[in-house]
């Protein structure tokens, strides 16, 4: 295949995956909303499990995003050096996010800034935002697309605490956040906490952290430790479905970190919304692909 | 019993409603959110349409012309925290009687909904689809120059919900009392955890 071939096959794949990625759920979020479903007892919380899995069959039934809120798109990828469109993968982007705006279809979410004007196709300066990490002489690359929407990138905050604040001031930054702006962020919850040494890298880590698929953890022993302790924490505050109060608060903490500077702990919080919408695609050098996030879905 | 309120909707349709209780609506019922509320409150602009007995959706939804008209594709609530500086105003201004959004609002909408007789109410986050097709019909548009997400959307609704009463007319609210249990409840939470996270010696 020529490089203009393959680009446009990219693009069409990638159009295709946007669409999915609005309209389905990826399979460990369903899965982990089922489990947490069968918890709850109360009436409020039991009425809005039935409307979430009734939407989110409707959203498959009429073919249409399930959450109005398609969100900023995001690309994280981790291309490999190889990877023949490595230099094109901004206009493909671009591309495949103005066609599925327009095939999905998606609400139209990039306002310019200072401009203070909606482009009505979500590209803008800087957006679709791509986050870019390189793997050494591969010739794949797997891309995550996620839709972060307004209600749940609101609660996101992030602070550079002193040391002897410890990993104690970790945890009261997450129960702080998730207990005041959470609430109102569509729960059960998705928290991904960053520990690192700035503002800006704990930030992007704790995003990444939401990427993972649920349950997986931090490879060491002691961030996992404190992923389960803070998972199983902020159940215990019982938040439930939107804020309604319940069995359970959240769908998972993950915890991405970083070496850090002896005088700083960064700690960031982001949060993904029960309608948790992130994909994982592999795309082989050939443009054949493989759907991670959504098994047996077909493009 | 499913309980359904109808636009214009009276005080008396909804006094007796309290914070926790599930109903639904049969009407009209029209988005409006952030900058709808601050034209009419900072820049003191008229609304283009008569809310008094009405609904109002804190929801940018996406829809798409049908023919000489718009289907609704999608459409849930947003975030109506962010509306709170305005509400209470708004609802003076307007006579709305209903709003509904996501998630709480704060103590100037409840004095706006105790005094002025309002509700602010609950649809599920997340459920834009159940939402939309619960819209019979988009009757109008209004403020278009403000993006598909900003416009006023003139919908009629029927049998639209669950809508859970998170502030009725007698100055309760749902999740400011959830919000104090969260409160009480986390301390003893975090302090077990502080005492297993000791991890610089």
């Amino acid at each position: 295949m020529e490089n203009n071939q393959k680009k446009r096959s990219l693009t069409d794949t990638m159009t295709r995956f946007i669409s999915l990625v609005a309209k389905r759920l990826p399979d460990d979020v369903y899965g982990k909303l089922e489990q947490l479903r069968l918890k709850e007892d109360s009436p409020l919380a039991r009425t809005v499990y039935d409307a979430m899995f009734r939407n989110q069959e409707m959203a498959q039934e009429l073919d249409r995003p399930s959450c109005q809120d398609t969100g900023v798109i995001q690309f994280f990828v981790r291309a490999g050096s190889e990877f023949p469109l490595l230099g094109s993968l901004r206009d493909v982007f671009d591309e495949a996010v103005r066609e599925a705006t327009r095939v999905s279809p998606l609400r139209h979410n990039a306002v310019e800034t200072f401009e203070e004007k909606n482009t009505g196709d979500n590209t803008g300066v800087r957006v679709p935002w791509i986050d870019w990490d390189i793997i050494p002489g591969q010739k794949s690359a797997e891309i995550d697309v996620y839709m972060a929407g307004g209600g749940c990138t609101l609660p996101g905050a992030a602070k550079v605490l002193m040391p002897a604040a410890g990993y104690e001031g970790v945890v009261q930054f997450v129960f702080d956040v998730i207990t005041s702006y959470g609430v109102n962020a569509c729960p059960p919850l998705l928290v991904g906490v960053g520990v690192s040494t700035a503002v800006e890298t704990a930030a992007v880590l704790s995003k990444k952290a939401i990427l993972r698929p649920i349950g997986t953890r931090h490879p060491h022993p002691k961030a996992a430790e404190m992923e389960i302790l803070l998972e199983k924490g902020l159940n215990e505050v019982g938040i439930g479905p939107q804020g309604l109060t319940g069995a359970s608060s959240v769908m998972g903490v993950h915890i991405e970190s970083s070496a850090r500077h002896p005088s700083t702990i960064a700690v960031a919080v982001s949060v993904g919304c029960w309608s948790h919408r992130r994909g994982t695609i592999r795309i082989d050098g050939d443009m054949t692909y493989e759907i991670l996030s959504h098994k047996g879905a077909a493009l | 019993m499913k309980r359904t309120l109808k636009t214009p909707i009276r005080n008396e349709d909804i006094e007796s409603l309290t914070a926790g209780d599930i109903v639904y609506l049969d009407g009209t019922l029209v988005t409006c959110r952030d900058v709808g509320h601050r034209r009419l409150i900072e820049y003191g602009m008229d609304l283009p349409v008569d809310l008094s007995g009405m609904a109002i959706f804190h929801a940018g939804p996406i829809v798409r012309k049908a023919g000489e008209g718009w289907e609704m594709v999608s459409i849930g609530p947003t975030t109506s925290m962010r509306m709170e500086s305005y509400e209470r105003q708004f609802i003076e201004k307007t006579g709305v009687k209903l709003i509904v959004g996501k998630g709480g609002m704060g103590p100037e909408t409840v004095e706006g909904c105790r005094r002025h007789k309002a509700l602010h109410a609950v649809f599920p986050g997340g459920c834009a689809v159940l939402a939309a097709t619960q819209i019979e019909e988009i009757e109008r548009v209004e403020w278009q120059d403000l993006g598909m997400p900003e416009s006023l959307w003139v919908c009629r609704v029927k049998s639209f919900g669950p809508l859970i009463i998170s502030i009725d007319t007698k100055g309760n609210n749902l999740f400011e009392r959830n919000r104090a249990g969260f409160d009480q409840k986390k301390g003893p939470v975090m302090e077990e955890i502080f005492r297993k996270v000791r991890y610089i010696k």
